[in-house]
């Protein structure tokens, strides 16, 4: 089962921990529901969309308000490190959460606890702050743009408003922060660098590059990487390795996104509903 | 010891200088060092908001950096203003410099800038706001519902309701595209 980890555009959003549904556009969790627009509300209805078409258990959410001073990420920190370690979920997913040092070093060790090690996904806010910390190689995943990545390529930035000109995020240098972020040990397992071109990458090199079908809009587009940590997370929680999850979730975002027939003013839930079109079309391909 | 040695030692030792007359102050979170720092410039000080040194970074980290000389009177303007700084620390190392490059990308109709990893893209006719993408921290989620859809002029600025580093990176972006759109 997947559980995904984040935040909620209203400080008075409580914090909440249950099995997320989709209602016309909204996610639902216990009696609160929320646009999926952007952010984790955006990851999750991804998410759900492809549990549901590959008939999956329903995803489970911890959520809280936080609007960026930092209040509600600590009390759903505090509250995974008291319960995270008697849970099942084979797959976790952090999102927008506030970056704190501490309270991550804390949720790492709780997880250690876990009677089985779940496969750990980290993008947003949770991926700066597992970079910060140096424990970027006890995640699974990181799905960085092109901006982020050369954050994790500079090992002395604490966040990616500090990464130093001489890394300038220029897609044509994607291989070679790459390779920097691995010599740092700044980089998870594997990345998922999202952007006019996709790549799959671990410490050995470039595993894959995913280029077809593009949409120039989807960059302007808020929330479409949300949607594609979400797919990947889903398609992990199937059993899926991570390799093919995240190639096939690069696919399958870049296809809803050709559905929807985008402009950069495009709002992200307009693809979300393309994403069990684009599914079903990546897998039969898949045969 | 050779004139070149000696040069640079002297170098060494100006630069050592030059860096502990200025100092940093750290506040509890970003939203104070966004308000003091709209505080000191609206009086003319001379500062510039900058990356912590790592031994005091805790997560989503700004200091602003300053005339230590003025510590007197700039600690009583924020105190002043009920933001007194938590530390007052002699700059020894260099601060970590924010990001100061601008991406600009014209979609069509639309133009798009990025300022660190945030992204503002707005239509060129109407100068409303479309879309924000990038960032991580929680306040990118908030900017966006409060400043898409509306115009340029119009919209709630980040320095006003954002929090964070990312927040900041908007307020950059969010100044270029002004200047570019509205020459101001």
């Amino acid at each position: 089962m997947l559980a995904v980890i984040g935040t909620i555009p209203n400080p008075k959003f409580p914090l909440l921990a249950g099995k997320v549904t989709l209602e016309n556009g909204e996610i639902c969790i216990k009696a609160e529901r929320v646009p999926a627009k952007r952010g984790t509300p955006a990851l999750l209805a991804a998410a759900v969309k492809v549990g549901e078409i590959l008939g999956q258990p329903e995803v489970f959410g911890y959520l809280v308000g936080d609007i960026g001073l930092g209040d509600g990420s600590r009390r759903l920190y505090k509250y995974l490190t008291q319960t995270l370690d008697q849970t099942h979920f084979n797959t976790l997913v952090f999102h927008y959460l506030q970056p704190y040092v501490g309270w991550h070093n804390r949720i790492l060790s709780t997880i250690s606890k876990m009677i089985r090690r779940p496969i750990l996904i980290a993008d947003a806010g949770f991926m700066y702050v597992a970079k910060m910390s140096g424990h970027s190689e006890a995640y699974d995943l990181f799905t960085p743009d092109v901006g982020e990545l050369a954050f994790l390529a500079d090992e002395l930035a604490p966040h990616p408003f500090y990464t130093r000109g001489f890394l300038l995020h220029e897609e044509n240098r994607v291989p070679d922060l790459i390779t920097r972020a691995y010599i740092h040990r700044n980089a998870a397992q594997y990345l998922l660098v999202k952007g006019r071109t996709d790549y799959l990458a671990n410490k050995e090199g470039i595993k894959a590059v995913i280029d077809h079908p593009l949409e120039e809009a989807m960059e302007a587009i808020g929330g479409t990487g949300d949607t594609l940590t979400g797919i990947v997370a889903a398609l992990s929680a199937t059993g899926m390795d991570i390799h093919e999850a995240a190639m096939t979730a690069s696919k399958v975002n870049r296809m809803a996104g050709v559905y929807a027939h985008p402009t950069p003013a495009t709002q992200v839930r307009e693809i979300i509903q393309y994403i069990p079109k684009a599914l079903r079309e990546i897998l039969s391909h898949k045969g | 010891m050779s004139p070149i040695g000696f040069l640079k030692r002297e170098k060494t030792r100006s630069e050592i200088n030059e860096r502990v007359e200025r100092g940093f102050l750290v506040f509890e979170n970003t939203s104070e060092v966004i308000k003091a720092e709209n505080i000191l410039k609206r009086e003319g000080w001379e500062i510039r908001v900058m990356g912590p040194p790592p031994e005091i970074r805790s997560g989503c980290d700004l200091v602003i950096e300053f005339p230590l000389i003025e510590e007197l009177k700039i600690t009583r303007i924020l105190r002043d203003a009920r933001i007194p700084p938590l530390q007052v620390v002699p700059v020894t190392n260099p601060l970590l410099q924010p990001v100061n490059l601008f991406r600009i990308r014209e979609l069509g109709k639309y133009l798009m800038v990025q300022a660190a990893n945030m992204k503002l893209t707005i239509d060129k006719n109407s100068l409303k706001i479309v879309n924000i993408s990038g960032g991580g921290c929680p306040d990118v989620p908030y900017l966006a519902e409060q400043m898409v859809g509306k115009l340029l002029n119009e919209a709630p600025s980040p320095r006003e309701i954002g929090h964070t580093l990312c927040g900041y990176a908007l307020q950059l972006a969010y100044e270029e595209m002004r200047r570019r759109c509205l020459q101001l």
